[in-house]
């Protein structure tokens, strides 16, 4: 649905050139929520705004539901017609909102359906529709300034659903909201997309986001995609950041002689009770220090960190036994225990800090 | 001078006072608020990134504003000569007042329209709207209690201005002022039209505060 090809950036500041992108790959495909996740800095909010084009990529392509938009994109600064007509077929909201404070809630609705030439009768029918479906049909003639950080979002969701687009794009939508108005949000986000099958790019610092809506995700650093693929996929990575970043999982071992594993689990071995199994038949005491798991579609996935008797010579066979069963094993450093390994590139292994609210 | 005497006299010079600044402001408005907006657009990463437009009308615009208003005043007298005929009476008094005022209010404008969030240029952009779209949708409406304000600022340097004007063949208040209050000693006659003045501006004061007041509380939590 969205297919970024060779993106970059670059800027020009004060004489030197800065890399915002260097060399986005990015494909979303319809009907699925994709996270990009990363730091501040990290060329997150470049890419989005270059999928409608609200910044020109320096190179590179982007297609939008068959269309290539920076074919259309023309020369010169200002966007033409054929632009400004795929843009608003791409929806868009944003982490300030962006409502205009002169306007009413649904006169807010209704500027992309002025911009389209819809007739006024028809504004309000579609406006007043569209707030009913994010739950704020009682405030339509309320202005931005009495809504809460929640609402606003719901009525900046409305108006850019306002246009019928099969895009939405997201930059930070939940980042100035509340936890418990972040997750009510993303569950919007979440029932939009399955009911009208809306495809979601969203960006955002939060790994619970991803956690909570995305179906795939990405990672980015430094303007480049390092990690990428549905959440399962991810985890089926050895070594992928995002999967640990994603199901964290921490504890150290008891004592000496113990070996503690790190068992990732996705796919078909989710469904059996893999660790009751190996308890029994090897006859050893499991610990669990600690796990992170989740349901998708019905299936259990995520990673569970635990503890077996005895060094690692002595539980090459109850490993071999989980590896069999199709779970992924890693066994865990005493030396290294949370963090991960450095990766090669220089990414820190706890590569996800929490940025505050602009 | 006895009151009676007076009153033709201030009821004329009020008059022919509120009719140059009523025209003279709608002038200004009309010309000095696209210069406004020409000069946030074509400004560095404006909509309508512009960089020699941008400096040649922010050069006419500080050469405007810098000269002082007697001096416009005389220099322009063939100017307004061209356009109403005459360069003395009222109507003729409105060129030189508007050309005065203009680029005063093309800066006010521009820092009106300079504050609006570059984020709702951004999100009309994201719905595919065109540049004047964005003016009139966004720029226009969110800067307006802004704009009044410098309406209201306008329309009192104005009331100044025409009162200059009385001394350069113009008509109202500052005229009759200079010319029974100042040439003929009638001190009685010179505090009147100062205290009618002061009347004025603090009227148009009061409405303009009234107006943004009211523009402004759409905005807010009630």
């Amino acid at each position: 649905m969205i297919t970024t090809t060779g993106l970059t950036k670059v800027y020009q500041s004060r004489g030197r050139d800065i890399s915002a992108l260097d060399g986005v790959d990015l494909h979303v495909r319809e009907g699925e929520v994709f996270g990009v996740i990363g730091r501040s800095g990290a060329g997150k909010s470049s890419l989005i705004r270059c999928v409608n084009l609200l910044e020109r990529p320096t190179s590179g392509s982007v297609v939008v539901d068959g269309t290539d938009l920076t074919a259309l994109a023309g020369r010169g600064h200002r966007a033409g017609r054929e632009l400004r007509r795929a843009r608003s077929r791409i929806g868009m909201v944003f982490q300030h909102f962006n409502l205009l404070s002169s306007r009413t809630v649904q006169d807010n609705v209704e500027l992309p359906l002025e911009i389209l030439g819809m007739s006024g009768a028809e504004r309000s029918r579609r406006s007043l529709e569209l707030l009913d479906l994010v739950g704020l049909a009682d405030r339509a003639r309320a202005y931005p300034a009495q809504l809460s950080g929640g609402q606003k979002q719901r009525v900046g969701i409305a108006r850019a659903l306002a246009g019928d687009p099969r895009v939405l794009l997201s930059d930070e939508a939940t980042s100035a909201l509340d936890p418990e108005t972040t997750r009510s949000v993303l569950r919007l986000l979440r029932d939009l997309n399955r009911e009208l099958g809306l495809t979601v790019l969203l960006i955002t610092h939060e790994m619970d986001v991803v956690k909570t809506v995305c179906d795939s995700a990405a990672l980015m650093h430094r303007g480049r995609i390092v990690e990428s693929g549905t959440v399962s996929e991810l985890l089926a990575t050895p070594g992928s950041e995002l999967a640990r970043e994603l199901f964290p999982v921490t504890g150290d071992a008891s004592g000496p002689d113990r070996t503690v594993l790190d068992v990732t689990f996705h796919g078909d071995a989710a469904t059996r009770p893999v660790i009751s199994q190996l308890s029994r038949t090897y006859n050893i005491d499991i610990s669990i220090l600690g796990a992170a798991m989740d349901t998708v579609g019905g299936r259990q996935i995520g990673r569970m960190r635990i503890e077996l008797p005895g060094d690692y010579e002595a539980n090459v066979v109850p490993v071999g036994f989980l590896r069999e069963q199709g779970l992924q094993v890693d066994v865990v450093d005493d030396d290294a225990p949370a963090a991960a390994p450095p990766r090669s590139d220089g990414t820190p292994g706890a590569a996800l800090v929490k940025e505050t609210v602009k | 001078m006895t009151w009676s005497q007076m009153q033709p006299l201030l009821a004329q010079g009020t008059l022919d006072t509120l009719y140059m600044v009523l025209w003279s402001t709608v002038a200004t408005v009309i010309c000095g608020l696209p210069l406004g907006i020409l000069l946030v657009l074509t400004d560095k990463g404006g909509l309508l990134q512009n960089t020699p437009v941008n400096k040649a009308v922010g050069a006419v615009v500080n050469i405007g504003r810098s000269l002082p208003f007697i001096i416009l005043l005389i220099a322009l007298i063939p100017f307004t000569t061209a356009v109403v005929g005459t360069f003395i009476g009222p109507t003729a008094m409105i060129v030189p007042l508007a050309v005065g005022a203009t680029p005063f209010f093309a800066r006010l404008v521009q820092t009106a329209v300079r504050e609006v969030d570059h984020g709702l240029v951004e999100a009309v952009q994201s719905m595919g709207g065109s540049i004047p779209t964005i003016i009139r949708k966004v720029l226009l409406p969110q800067a307006l209690p802004s704009i009044v304000a410098a309406v209201t600022t306008t329309v009192i340097v104005l009331v100044g201005y025409s009162a200059m004007a009385g001394a350069v063949g113009g008509e109202g208040l500052g005229s009759k002022a200079v010319t029974y209050g100042f040439q003929r000693f009638e001190t009685e006659f010179m505090l009147v039209t100062v205290v009618i003045l002061i009347a004025l501006v603090t009227a148009v004061q009061l409405i303009g505060d009234g107006v943004v007041r009211l523009l402004a509380r759409r905005g807010r939590t009630d």
